[in-house]
């Protein structure tokens, strides 16, 4: 009997379009020759994290550590030692499983590391709660000299792989798994001529309104524009931010915002305690008090869905961050 | 003394590895001095880990006096051979050998463990940097010094990477999946030393989770292994030529060794592993039986 290869060959899911863990893989690939320092760590999940183009061009500069995440993230370690700098690429929980050992071998020294992993939130769709991390935001923003970043699409995602090259130290960056909606034009254009370049601690200003700020990150960007479109009928001008870097955070960007709106919404794709919403409010508290309202997950696991079901089942759609910038704006006028 | 400065100076200026014989009981002086060191250091802290910072003194005295490249006044030379000591809370030990070869000066040992000083509880890269990584929690420098062996092998450099663990860290799971990738890679720049000395904090390794038959779990893991007696200065000698003469797969050194090896109340005792505070009189009888004088006894145990 003759064999089809190309019949028997399963068709992988997710490993087309405009997933930020794609233009994350490809935005490598662009790189690779200005930044020939750089080598990519793998634990056997090249194809979900973008990575499976890196090793097709340059496979010299491609390690595969096999399915051990605490070994990998302790020997990127050893390896930045040696004046080359790794990114090490895994899921967002497997990431978690070697938290300790980024902890002491890469953070404590700060190490020139980065660690990018996919796979974030409930974005993740039906693989359920097992590889939906809702933590990992929380637990990387909590560790010394970690700089945290969790890009809002393609676009940004490619523009922030070049910008966390450029930084020297320990970074945490979230892409995605599942297409993303674009944030910013011309995502279709190489790297070289985008009109804007990413600034690791620097949010950005999306639409400028005067009621209400939203702050959002990741997929909750886009999400966060269609509360504004919502709210934009019923009168209502809310600035929209995308706080792609979580730590250091723009604390002099929230502070303009709370000066001129008095009143935030907060939007992510992770557990409401310790994320973007905690970061937020941890500088609004001390800088400048005002109310926040939480867009997340309530301190609860995920399941099985697909993502946009999920975002509904879970509250993180538009309609959920525009109901939540009603009762920030009440809350400041007093109602 | 002065001479022996000079020669040493000589050749770890270039970064060489001094030829020719040597003198075991020279050696052996030297690895009662890290000793005595590392106890009046954990003395006068008040906590440390005496246990296995006896029982490593006499590989880590070879290792730094014959074995690593390295250059005392350029510890940052990319070419130096790499020492990475995994089971980090054997650090009174390292401290001291350090302050012998030159790398840290012998007053900085006092700060051990106190606030300001950069002789961390456990080797912090961040504050001495002539230590490799930061470590003290157990399995990660051996995953370090892979990561290392991995990225030499990458530039092309020869310098060559030493690592020593504990017998117990060898019941984290992170050794063995470092284990077979540097098998898997076969990282022959790599060597691994286990201060095989049968204890762990709580009691016996056997009596805990036992590791026999060690040797045969790490040639399945694809490894060259030797046993040796880790207090035989010839064994331990040839053990590391033959490492460095094993091409094509990584080594590994199992050193038999006993704990608390030089001080007749802690030999064999699981009690003097974990952070203990020495009283007085046992600093003092420990000093003794160590070889310390009267009054070297009497500036150890004072020193500030």
């Amino acid at each position: 009997m003759r064999s089809n290869a190309a019949a028997r060959s399963p068709l992988l899911i997710g490993t087309g379009g405009d997933s930020l863990r794609e233009a994350f893989g490809r935005a490598l690939v662009e790189l690779a020759e200005r930044y020939p320092r750089f080598v990519v760590f793998d634990a056997d999940v090249a194809g979900g994290t973008g990575t499976h183009h890196f090793r097709r061009a340059y496979p010299e500069r491609f390690f595969q550590f096999g399915i051990a995440e605490q070994n990998m993230l302790a020997a990127a370690a050893g390896f930045a030692t040696t004046g080359l700098t790794p990114i090490v690429t895994t899921f967002a929980v497997f990431a978690l499983r070697a938290l300790e050992q980024i902890r002491l071998s890469i953070a404590y020294p700060g190490l020139d590391v980065k660690i990018v992993a996919s796979h974030p939130g409930l974005d993740v769709g039906p693989d359920g709660a097992s590889a939906q991390a809702l933590e990992d935001l929380a637990a990387f923003r909590a560790i010394p000299q970690m700089t945290v970043i969790s890009p809002a699409d393609p676009f940004e995602v490619r523009l922030a792989t070049e910008a966390i090259l450029r930084h020297k130290g320990p970074v945490y960056m979230r892409t995605g798994r599942s297409p993303a909606r674009a944030v910013f034009a011309g995502a279709d254009r190489p790297l070289a001529e985008y009109p804007r370049s990413f600034e690791i601690g620097r949010g950005c200003v999306l639409r400028r309104g005067g009621d209400v700020t939203i702050v959002a990150c990741g997929v909750e960007v886009a999400r966060a524009l269609d509360a504004a479109e919502i709210l934009e009928g019923e009168g209502i001008n809310a600035t929209v931010v995308d706080m792609a870097t979580l730590k250091p955070l723009d604390r002099s960007l929230l502070l303009e915002c709370a000066e001129r709106t008095g009143c935030f919404v907060t939007a992510e794709d992770h557990n409401v305690m310790g994320g973007l919403g905690g970061a937020v409010a941890e500088a609004l508290t001390e800088a400048h008090p005002c109310p926040v309202e939480f867009i997340g997950v309530r301190d609860t696991f995920g399941q099985s869905g697909e993502p946009a079901d999920l975002a509904e089942a879970y509250g993180l759609t538009g309609p959920f961050i525009a109901a939540a910038a009603r009762r920030a704006i009440a809350r400041k006028r007093g109602v | 003394m002065e001479r022996e400065r000079q020669s040493l100076r000589s050749w770890r200026g270039r970064g060489d590895r001094p030829e020719g014989e040597f003198d075991p009981a020279e050696l052996s002086a030297k690895a009662n001095a890290i000793r005595r060191h590392a106890l009046a250091m954990i003395y006068r802290a008040g906590s440390g880990h005496p246990g296995g910072s006896l029982s490593a003194a006499d590989i880590l005295a070879y290792l730094y006096w014959r074995e690593l490249r390295f250059r005392v006044d350029d510890p940052a030379w990319e070419d130096r051979d790499r020492f990475v000591l995994s089971k980090g809370h054997a650090c009174p030990a390292l401290y001291a050998v350090a302050a012998q070869v030159g790398l840290l000066s012998h007053s900085a040992l006092s700060g051990f463990r106190c606030l300001g000083s950069p002789l961390q509880g456990h080797p912090h890269l961040g504050s001495t940097p002539w230590v490799e990584a930061s470590t003290g929690s157990l399995g990660q420098g051996f995953s370090a010094a892979i990561g290392m062996a991995l990225g030499l092998r990458f530039l092309g450099r020869k310098a060559r990477v030493y690592v020593m663990v504990g017998d117990g860290e060898l019941q984290e799971g992170e050794i063995w999946e470092g284990a077979m990738l540097a098998g898997h890679r076969k990282l022959d720049n790599l060597c691994l030393i286990i201060d095989y000395n049968k204890m762990q904090s709580d009691d016996l390794n056997e009596n805990v989770v036992g590791l026999e038959p060690l040797r045969r779990k790490w040639e399945a893991f694809n490894w060259s292994a030797q046993e040796i007696d880790g207090h035989d200065f010839r064994a331990i000698a040839k053990a590391l030529e033959w490492a460095r003469r094993n091409p094509g797969a990584p080594s590994v050194i199992i050193a038999h060794t006993v704990k608390g090896k030089g001080v007749s109340f802690m030999e064999g005792s699981p009690a003097w592993h974990g952070s203990v505070k020495l009283r007085r009189e046992e600093a003092m009888q420990a000093l003794c039986e160590l070889g310390a004088s009267g009054a070297e006894i009497e500036e150890l145990i004072d020193e500030k």
